[in-house]
């Protein structure tokens, strides 16, 4: 026979008994949170991005718009091909440049340069941008993405590490819309 | 024979689910479920388990790593002994899943199959479809060439607008800053555990919930849902013009699944294999990324939106019509089944059957993009330049020259971004298409500083020869003013 405080005993140490798990749960959840955000986590710490050089200033003439291709500062042994991010470099009049991701500001396709008509295409959707990265017609928002550069030694130098896409904050490393010039 | 009873019944003494299973299998359904009509969700099912089956054979030899994807399914179309035939069985299979999945889905709501008391197996269909198409979209991913590549650039775009969180959302979806092996290793791990397991449980329920509630009965015009009702009135239909589901009903069943997986072999091996298209390398840009046929509306629909509408409708869009979906039964809970009493229910079938469709079409041919090579390998038919002058013939060269033609056809021939221009002469006078050529607008750039005076005076004299034989040109009236009609002179005016 089953006393009624037996019962509640019985109850009770179940509920403990879920509880426990309960907290266990709780304290597993922390870093298995953690380990599925450490990209965003890892963002936050150090950035993605650093100064790679993109090679001697002399592949790139004055007046042009020339393919160029880095590889990603952050790559793993496996990552084969898609370690290496290409961008067009645009030197505007020998002492200032342009460099612009490859990415189409509306959804990421590669751009391509014709330099006869001095506009960049996209294939999917149809965006184009004029030589300045301004935008020129089709669905994009907003003029190509736009890398911050250095000079040193002869080598130009931009700050990448991370694919751009639309919503990024306007803090994040690329030249922001803003302060582009005009040229 | 008889060993294999004594097996069975050794097995069934300790298993215990002979008798449910019995009773499952035999469990009567009104007379005329019984019907071709009622064939979508088994054959789903069906194609589900071949998924499964030539997923595991394809997982033997593909090697989920960015620098080696492509590669392993090079081996699996060209190294391994039918190789191509798993692939290509596996990739149809997707097609017809999904395509399955949408039937079903039609039939279920036109036939009110959703009313009370099966709205929660309706919801766990909507989730099923859901999870479908993300198994086709990882799967798409996970056949890693360009076109996955740039796919995956494309969603994380989208995500990326999330206001707010958007960037972080790219960073977790990508498994960093790029789309690199980390990317691929994700979608992988979405696509052969997380999705297929959810899928199996969903698919699970789905079903116990189909045999508990009993199969949809065949809408009667006037024969209404009510809540007080229904179960009874479901009951007494069974018992009255019942029979047992096995084998009554279940010999269709059998034989559609059975006709469509020979339609996904034929397929397999009349078409072979999809892809893979390039290499997965994001230095070779010379490429036109699109998606598979079931995400082809949604390309379409990414390059028709207006800009400032966009991220709205991408973001919100999705919400909305889950939202509608998983509402649907809970407002319409009650009433008439048949879609005879349901016109509103049959044209909204018909207007999403058609907007999906014409977008899908659109999507396989892409007239928003420029023909990237139209300018170099496209010719100008012979037509526009017979008789021209030396000008106009420069003008035509500045065409090509100037990769007009990457956006503009000529005798359907070349980009269909921008208008065909064969009878351009005819709609726009010359001061028209100065101004268009050098300022733009209406979505076509400003060409005012890529084109030198000579250019232009050469082009739009060339454009100014396009017009059908027999049309006049367009002509500027206000230029006519003042002048006499008949010797085209200034009118003398009196003082």
């Amino acid at each position: 026979m089953t006393n009624p405080d037996d019962l509640s005993r019985r109850k009770l140490l179940m509920k403990m008994g879920v509880l426990f798990n309960g907290i266990v749960a709780a304290v597993l959840a922390v870093p298995i949170f953690r380990y599925i955000l450490s990209p965003v986590a890892q963002e936050r710490k150090q950035g993605f991005q650093s100064w790679l050089s993109l090679g001697e200033l002399n592949q790139f003439p004055a007046g042009q718009t020339r393919f160029a291709t880095y590889r990603n500062p952050l790559v793993n042994p496996w990552d084969g091909k898609t370690g290496d991010i290409a961008c067009w470099v645009r030197n505007v009049d020998g002492k200032t440049f342009q460099v612009f991701a490859i990415n189409c500001a509306h959804l990421g396709c590669p751009v391509r340069w014709f330099p006869q008509s001095n506009l960049f295409m996209c294939p999917c959707h149809g965006g184009a941008y004029y030589q300045d990265g301004s935008r020129a017609s089709g669905p994009p928002e907003r003029g190509l993405f736009e890398y911050h550069y250095k000079i040193e030694e002869g080598e130009l130098f931009i700050k990448a590490g991370e694919m751009p896409t639309p919503g990024q904050k306007t803090q994040s490393s690329l030249v922001t819309l803003e302060t582009r010039r005009c040229v | 024979m008889r060993l294999i009873g004594q097996i069975a019944d050794w097995l069934d003494a300790r298993l215990q689910v002979g008798q449910t299973l019995r009773e499952t299998a035999e469990h009567p359904v009104p007379r005329d479920t019984a019907s071709w009509f009622y064939v979508f969700g088994s054959a789903a099912f069906v194609v589900f388990i071949l998924q499964i089956f030539t997923g595991i054979l394809l997982a033997l030899i593909y090697v989920p790593s960015a620098g080696e994807a492509w590669n392993s399914l090079q081996v699996l179309n060209h190294g391994i002994q039918l190789g191509w035939f798993v692939r290509a069985l596996h990739g149809w299979g997707s097609e017809f899943m999904v395509a399955i999945v949408l039937l079903h889905m039609v039939q279920v709501f036109l036939f009110g199959a959703y009313k009370f008391p099966r709205e929660l197996t309706w919801i766990i269909g909507v989730f099923l479809l859901l999870m479908t198409l993300g198994m086709a979209f990882t799967g798409q991913v996970l056949r890693f060439d360009q076109d996955a590549y740039w796919g995956l650039g494309l969603g994380a775009s989208i995500a990326s607008r999330v206001p707010g969180v958007g960037p972080a959302i790219v960073n977790v979806m990508l498994g960093g800053p790029i789309i690199a092996g980390a990317t691929l290793s994700r979608f992988f791990a979405m696509h052969v555990f997380v999705i297929p397991g959810m899928l199996i449980a969903f698919v699970a329920i789905h079903l116990l919930m189909v045999v508990k509630l009993g199969i949809n009965d065949w809408p009667m015009p006037g024969r209404v849902v009510r809540k007080a009702t229904y179960v009874q009135e479901y009951h007494e239909l069974t018992k009255k013009d019942g029979l047992p589901f096995v084998p009554g009903a279940v010999w269709k069943d059998l034989c559609f699944s059975a006709a469509i997986l020979l339609a996904v072999a034929a397929c397999a091996m009349y078409f072979g294999p999809f892809g893979p298209s390039g290499r997965p390398d994001p230095t070779i840009i010379q490429t036109a990324p699109h998606p598979d046929f079931f995400f082809l509306w949604l390309y379409a629909v990414l390059s028709l939106l207006p800009p400032s509408m966009e991220t709205p409708v991408l973001l919100i869009g999705p919400v909305i019509v889950i939202i509608a979906l998983l509402a649907l039964p809970f407002v319409f809970g009650e009433g008439e089944k048949s879609w005879r009493r349901r016109p509103i229910a049959v044209l909204s079938i018909l207007l999403i059957a058609v907007a999906l469709g014409d977008f899908t079409h659109l999507g396989t041919f892409t007239p928003w993009s420029p023909v990237m090579d139209a300018w170099s390998s496209d010719s100008i038919p012979p037509q526009f330049l017979h008789n021209r002058s030396a000008l106009e013939r420069q003008g035509a060269l500045v065409f090509q020259e100037k990769q007009c033609h990457n956006c503009h056809a000529l005798d359907n021939i070349g980009g269909k971004r921008g208008p065909a221009l064969d009878s351009v002469a005819a709609r726009r006078t010359q001061d028209q298409l100065i101004r268009q050529v050098i300022q733009g607008g209406g979505n076509m750039p400003a060409y005012g500083k890529n084109l030198s005076p000579a250019e232009t005076t050469a082009l739009v004299s060339f454009l100014e020869t396009l017009r059908p034989e027999g049309q006049p040109a367009a002509k500027d009236s206000s230029r006519s003013v003042g002048l006499d009609p008949q010797s085209g002179k200034p009118v003398s005016v009196q003082p």
